[in-house]
């Protein structure tokens, strides 16, 4: 791997590895550009992917780099309120910190969004007191780029012909994975609710496909690392092909902290601590920041300076806002007859009728209801969540314990959530992280709508259940959420720099030689699940972005 | 919540506290193998951390928490062991809750069978009563989460000995697995 001098003004540092800084890596690279990737967490099994741990306990507790995948919440602790009259209080978030970011160990979940959904403020009207409104960009531009990721990444589907599925130019490059048990109840159910269920859409082969085999089954699957490489993440799709330009290098354990600009208001690189906690500056020409829906606008707040005293780009005072960290619903089941959902992959179908708005129900949004059962079956969860309606220790929970094993399902369905200004990330004003920066602060309460949307989908769920035959069906009531990987809105894009950060080609409207992309542009947050949509959007900016840079408008 | 924040969320409020590993010197994958090849060897393995009538103690606990009855619990698993080992390394923070636990477990023993030697030495059922008057303390929630934990982790790690843990609830470790998974992908149609 080429290794550059920091003092060499290399074309474009990358900060952030996953969805879309693995994407920017490598489209930036193979154009021809000189590229250096600052990524805070650590390699992973990155090239020997085979060493990954399936150890739940080292999973739980993790050692070191073959089983530790998220941030380390005493190295970066961060703060939450429900709003500005609270105090923020510790809190327990942390997020992807591994070469790859979330796509190392994510479920894989790769829907694109509806057309509609890039303009549903024309579509359903504006929604007063939030920042519902149309993205600057539509579906028809957006729709070569979903293709190029679902071929270039290898994405599992199958497109039927329904409302509810969006307009593909291309099929998809390898067929759905197995619907498991829990898709075959949900499809059960569909059949007698007349629903639309179809094999959910996963960055997980299920056939092999440019090298990398398919998916084994082994259930180990969210939450770890692939051994066999049939994620689809960027650290097995991306990086490898970023490296092998020789023009990118890739650092780990880089924790960036500001990014420099210079007295015209332009971006000169990034300031970061590396692994001896000593702090480099890597010079260049140009910066593209993809480090997630939250530590994006943390990084800019935290790039003050005599030019931009409210941080980077932040004329418009909309950095770090409009946060839409993602609510979701579960309701579970018991069946007669053995699930075995611990094998296989997280989720095997979904529900597609309840993503539309339906006025009727009074309230916007919706969402997609996906059957899983996986993520709560692994040994150690199972035993410590304990065995529904029975005691949590002795001989009554051991008794059941046994008898419900492997013989639940739950769904999960993520929905939409209202843009709100009063959502946000921004710093805390006193704790520090590990680095002694300020460490990140989240303030959010969710739309009274998006509270009534969740209920409807609880009650939803509960139904589809019953109607799959569950011999036991419960849900618990619907919580609000405290900002997560799946942050959408912070950086959000548009037309006019008063009202937005970024351009429709994700330039920052106030600094012209610096990109965001990832999570942070989104203008409404769509049914969740944001992976896809943000690699989409990283192919189609870097797309801009190499011919601007080779027109030398950068 | 996402997954990964879920289990975080779940974890800490099973532990009470967030505890982590002592990365640097701690060879303790190896190590806890050492103790489960010595049991499974025949010959019980010394306790690191608890003398032999805490060990009897914490054992007996265990065995409430997953009793025996026709299939094995916490006592063949030995948890015991897995716990003892873990306060050594991963769950050193958990130290101070075993040491003022295990005296007011005694003190509650006491009080509620002032014969007895030893918490170990009590019937089931008293055994039953004393773990139930201390249900909500952070020690009971503590030794129970350990437990669990011991009897469903790896036998690697010193517990869920000869997979009983595993075997008890159906749980296949192959790594490799072809649908159909359960019943009613294999009978349904609806899976194709």
């Amino acid at each position: 791997m080429i290794q550059y001098k920091p003092t060499t003004e290399v074309d474009f540092v990358v900060i952030g590895s996953g969805a879309a800084g693995g994407i920017m890596a490598k489209e930036l690279s193979e154009a021809g550009f000189s590229v250096v990737v600052l990524e805070r967490g650590g390699a992973g099994a990155y090239g020997h992917e085979q060493d990954y741990s399936k150890d739940e306990l080292l999973n739980i507790f993790p050692t070191g780099p073959a089983d530790r995948f998220m941030s380390d919440i005493k190295l970066q602790p961060n703060t939450f309120r429900r709003n500005d009259k609270e105090k923020a209080l510790p809190a327990k978030m942390t997020l992807p910190c591994v070469l790859g970011g979330g796509t190392v160990t994510y479920g894989g979940s790769s829907w694109r969004h509806l057309p509609y959904e890039f303009n549903e403020a024309t579509h359903e009207g504006s929604i007063a007191g939030t920042g519902f409104a149309d993205w600057p960009i539509t579906y028809e531009e957006m729709e070569p780029y979903y293709t190029k990721g679902e071929w270039e990444l290898g994405i599992a589907g199958l497109r039927v012909d329904s409302p509810f599925f969006a307009p593909m130019s291309k099929p998809y490059p390898v067929p759905p994975l197995p619907f498991k048990a829990s898709g075959t109840l949900l499809k059960l159910a569909g059949a007698k609710l007349g629903l639309t269920v179809v094999p959910n859409v996963a960055a997980i082969l299920s056939r092999p496909y440019q090298g990398r085999p398919a998916c084994i089954g082994c259930g180990m699957c969210s939450g770890y690392g692939c051994q066999v490489k049939a994620r689809s993440s960027t650290a097995v799709t991306m990086l490898p092909i970023a490296e092998a330009t020789g023009r990118c290098e890739i650092r780990t354990q880089c924790h960036v902290h500001e990014i420099a600009v210079n007295d015209m208001g332009r971006v000169t690189g990034a300031i970061y601590f590396d692994t001896n906690k000593n702090e480099v500056f890597q010079k260049a020409k140009a910066v593209v920041l993809a480090a997630n829906g939250m530590e994006t606008p943390r990084l800019l707040l935290l790039s003050k300076s005599a030019r931009f005293p409210d941080g980077l780009a932040n004329s418009s005072g909309l950095v770090g806002k409009f946060l839409m960290g993602g609510n979701v619903t579960h309701a579970y089941a018991l069946f007669e007859h053995p699930l075995n959902e611990y094998k296989g992959i997280v989720c095997g179908a979904a529900v597609l009728d309840y993503v539309p708005t339906d006025t009727k129900r009074g309230f916007y949004g919706g969402g997609r209801i996906t059957g899983r059962g996986l993520e709560l079956e692994t040994p150690i969860l199972y035993g410590l969540l304990g065995p529904h309606g029975a005691p949590n220790w002795g001989a009554g929970y051991k008794k059941a314990l046994r008898e419900q094993a492997n013989h639940m399902m739950y769904t999960t369905c993520y929905i939409t959530q209202l843009p709100l200004e009063t959502n946000r990330v921004d710093l805390d004003p006193e704790l520090k992280d590990a680095w002694g920066i300020p460490a990140m602060r989240v303030t959010t309460t969710s739309h009274p709508n998006d509270l009534k949307c969740m209920e409807f989908i609880r009650q939803k769920s509960v139904e589809i259940l019953q109607a799959a035959g569950a011999t036991t069906v419960w849900s618990n009531p619907i919580e609000d959420a405290r900002g997560t990987p799946h942050a959408r809105g912070t950086c959000r894009m548009g037309n006019d720099p008063k009202s937005s950060v970024v351009d429709k080609y994700h330039s920052a409207h106030d600094v012209p030689n610096l990109f965001i992309v990832d999570g942070s542009n989104f203008v409404t947050g769509g049914r969740n699940h944001p992976a896809f949509t943000i690699q989409a959007l990283a192919f189609r900016a870097a797309d801009h972005l190499v011919k601007a840079a080779r027109n030398g408008s950068v | 919540m996402t997954r990964q924040s879920r289990r975080s969320f779940l974890i800490d409020s099973a532990l009470g506290l967030s505890s982590t590993w002592v990365m640097s010197n701690w060879s303790g994958i190896l190590e806890a193998k050492a103790f489960a090849d010595q049991a499974a060897a025949g010959q019980p393995p010394d306790f690191a951390f608890f003398t032999n009538e805490e060990g009897a103690d914490i054992d007996a606990m265990a065995s409430q928490v997953i009793p025996t009855d026709e299939t094995p619990g916490a006592h063949e698993a030995r948890c015991v062991n897995f716990i003892d080992y873990g306060l050594t390394t991963f769950l050193q923070e958990s130290q101070p809750i075993y040491r003022e636990g295990l005296k007011a477990l005694q003190a509650k023993t006491r009080e509620l069978a002032p014969d007895a030697g030893s918490f170990a030495a009590l019937s089931s059922a008293q055994q039953i009563q004393v773990l139930t008057a201390i249900e909500q303390s952070s020690f009971f929630t503590t030794v129970r989460t350990h437990t669990i934990i011991g009897m469903f982790a790896s036998p690697a790690h010193g517990g869920n000995a000869d997979k009983v843990g595993w075997k008890l609830i159906g749980y296949d470790d192959t790594l490799e697995f072809k649908p159909p998974f359960g019943y009613y992908d294999a009978v349904n149609e609806a899976s194709k």
